[in-house]
């Protein structure tokens, strides 16, 4: 048990617990969302005692240094003092640029921080509404490349955020951003290594982006990239990707379909099947796996028993629940991805 | 001699070159991979990181009563003499598989036996 004191009130956090579940459960007002140390929207400052270095381990070491920690991921061993990060330290302000609904339940948004962002294609952004709601999203755009942010946003039922972006952003619009988060990006240094990319319905932003940065970083490996979605509706942006394919000979792009009948030029059944059919040996292989969590999961699992090593392996679950205090109603019709 | 055990082996280096390969195995054989739970891999890889480093004879936190209580939940589903040594299979496999001298592999297997009955709680 130990004594922690947040914004000057006392509570309790058990053997065991969370700062943050003690936290939660004195109905104290602290935003999280992941729980699981990925989202880093629990972030605070220790002023006072010790932190365990587990809650610490994907936080800046900057910041680190300056006492922030992650309340899902410490589990106190002593008293601590805790206050509120410091928003300026955290959220950045950023105006939205452009909106292009790609299909009828995907679209993309771009960017512009009013700071330079210094991030790595495939990392995730949080990003957060003037009332305070905050979701999590991966970058498509490449630092070299691309002047703005480019985000995909996938319409969710009763999402907040994501028909806040359909239905009512407009260029000019602003909002607040943090980032860049997440360790799903390429890694230059073995340009001759085989990527392996697979990635359901917006699971395709971050998995472009990495395609593109080895493109342009010159990788000459082969890169595979297998999109998949239940619907053919739900394959966007194919167009493009292909036009890449064509110019680069050691890229190939193969969009899934598996829910209903595919059609023309969708591979039927699913990405992740599809990917470990045609490559079922994935020793010194590099693989990114994003998307849908139970695909995630599984796919990661399969690819280190067909010889990636763990560290080889980057996946980003899109697994961020909502962060109001309580947890949104179970979608009945879950999206096969988001 | 003075070296241990751990930097004849090639120490950290050692850990890491076996730790994915070893855990390969467990994952793969179904007569004990259902132990080791694949929700969180890299905690996973971690927990078999610190095994192996113990079993090699290097710096590690391991003690007696952490072992009895990280496995009597699974002693509970059954975890028996056969299943120990089917993971210490995988381990000698692993060794050798890494073209480690039977001599190294002999001490390492001596330590990971030294568990036996801490790690299925008699």
């Amino acid at each position: 048990m130990a004594e922690i004191t947040y914004k000057d009130a006392a509570h309790v956090c058990e053997d065991g617990e969370t700062v943050l579940d003690a936290l939660l459960r004195a109905n104290a007002d602290i935003p999280y969302s992941c729980k699981k140390g990925t989202c880093l929207s629990c972030m605070v400052q220790m002023t006072e005692g010790d932190v365990p270095q587990d809650a610490q381990k994907n936080i800046r070491p900057s910041l680190a240094q300056q006492g922030y920690f992650l309340a899902c991921m410490c589990r106190p061993s002593g008293p601590l003092t805790i206050a509120q990060a410091d928003d300026a330290v955290i959220y950045g302000r950023a105006i939205v640029t452009g909106i292009d609904k790609m299909t009828p339940d995907v679209c993309r948004v771009w960017l512009r921080p009013s700071t330079p962002l210094y991030y790595r294609a495939g990392q995730f952004v949080n990003i957060r509404r003037d009332d305070g709601i905050v979701r999590s999203y991966s970058l498509a755009s490449v630092p070299r490349l691309d002047r703005e942010l480019e985000i995909h946003v996938k319409r969710m039922p009763r999402g907040e955020m994501s028909n806040w972006f359909f239905d009512q952003v407009t260029p000019g619009d602003g909002l607040d951003l943090q980032g860049p988060n997440g360790d799903c990006f390429y890694v230059p240094g073995t340009p001759d290594q085989n990527l392996l990319l697979i990635g359901t319905g917006t699971g395709l932003a971050p998995l472009l982006g990495v395609v593109r940065d080895a493109l342009d970083a010159g990788h000459t490996g082969n890169i595979h990239l297998y999109h998949g979605s239940r619907e053919a509706t739900g394959i966007y942006l194919a167009d493009e990707v292909r036009a890449l394919a064509d110019t680069h000979d050691n890229f190939h792009f193969a969009p899934c379909v598996s829910g209903s009948a595919a059609a023309g030029p969708f591979r039927a059944g699913r990405a992740d099947e599809a990917a470990f059919a045609d490559h079922p040996d994935l020793k010194g292989w590099s693989v990114f796996i994003c998307g849908y969590p139970a695909m995630v999961n599984a796919a990661r699992k399969t690819a280190f028993m067909a010889g990636a090593t763990l560290p080889n392996i980057h996946a980003d679950p899109f697994d961020f629940r909502d962060l109001r205090h309580e947890a949104r109603d179970e979608v009945e019709d879950k999206p096969d991805l988001w | 001699m003075t070296d241990t055990l751990y930097d004849r082996l090639g120490g950290e280096a050692a850990v890491e070159a076996a730790v994915d390969i070893f855990y390969r195995k467990v994952l793969s054989d179904p007569s004990i991979s259902d132990f080791f739970d694949t929700t969180d891999m890299d905690e996973q890889r971690n927990k078999q990181k610190a095994f192996l480093t113990m079993a090699f004879g290097g710096p590690n936190e391991y003690i007696g009563k952490d072992l009895r209580e990280a496995h009597a939940p699974l002693v509970e589903k059954g975890l028996n003499d056969s299943h120990f040594d089917a993971v210490a299979g995988h381990l000698d496999a692993t060794l050798r598989e890494l073209g480690v001298a039977d001599e190294l592999i002999g001490e390492v297997l001596a330590i990971a036996g030294g568990t036996r009955d801490d790690v299925l709680n008699r």
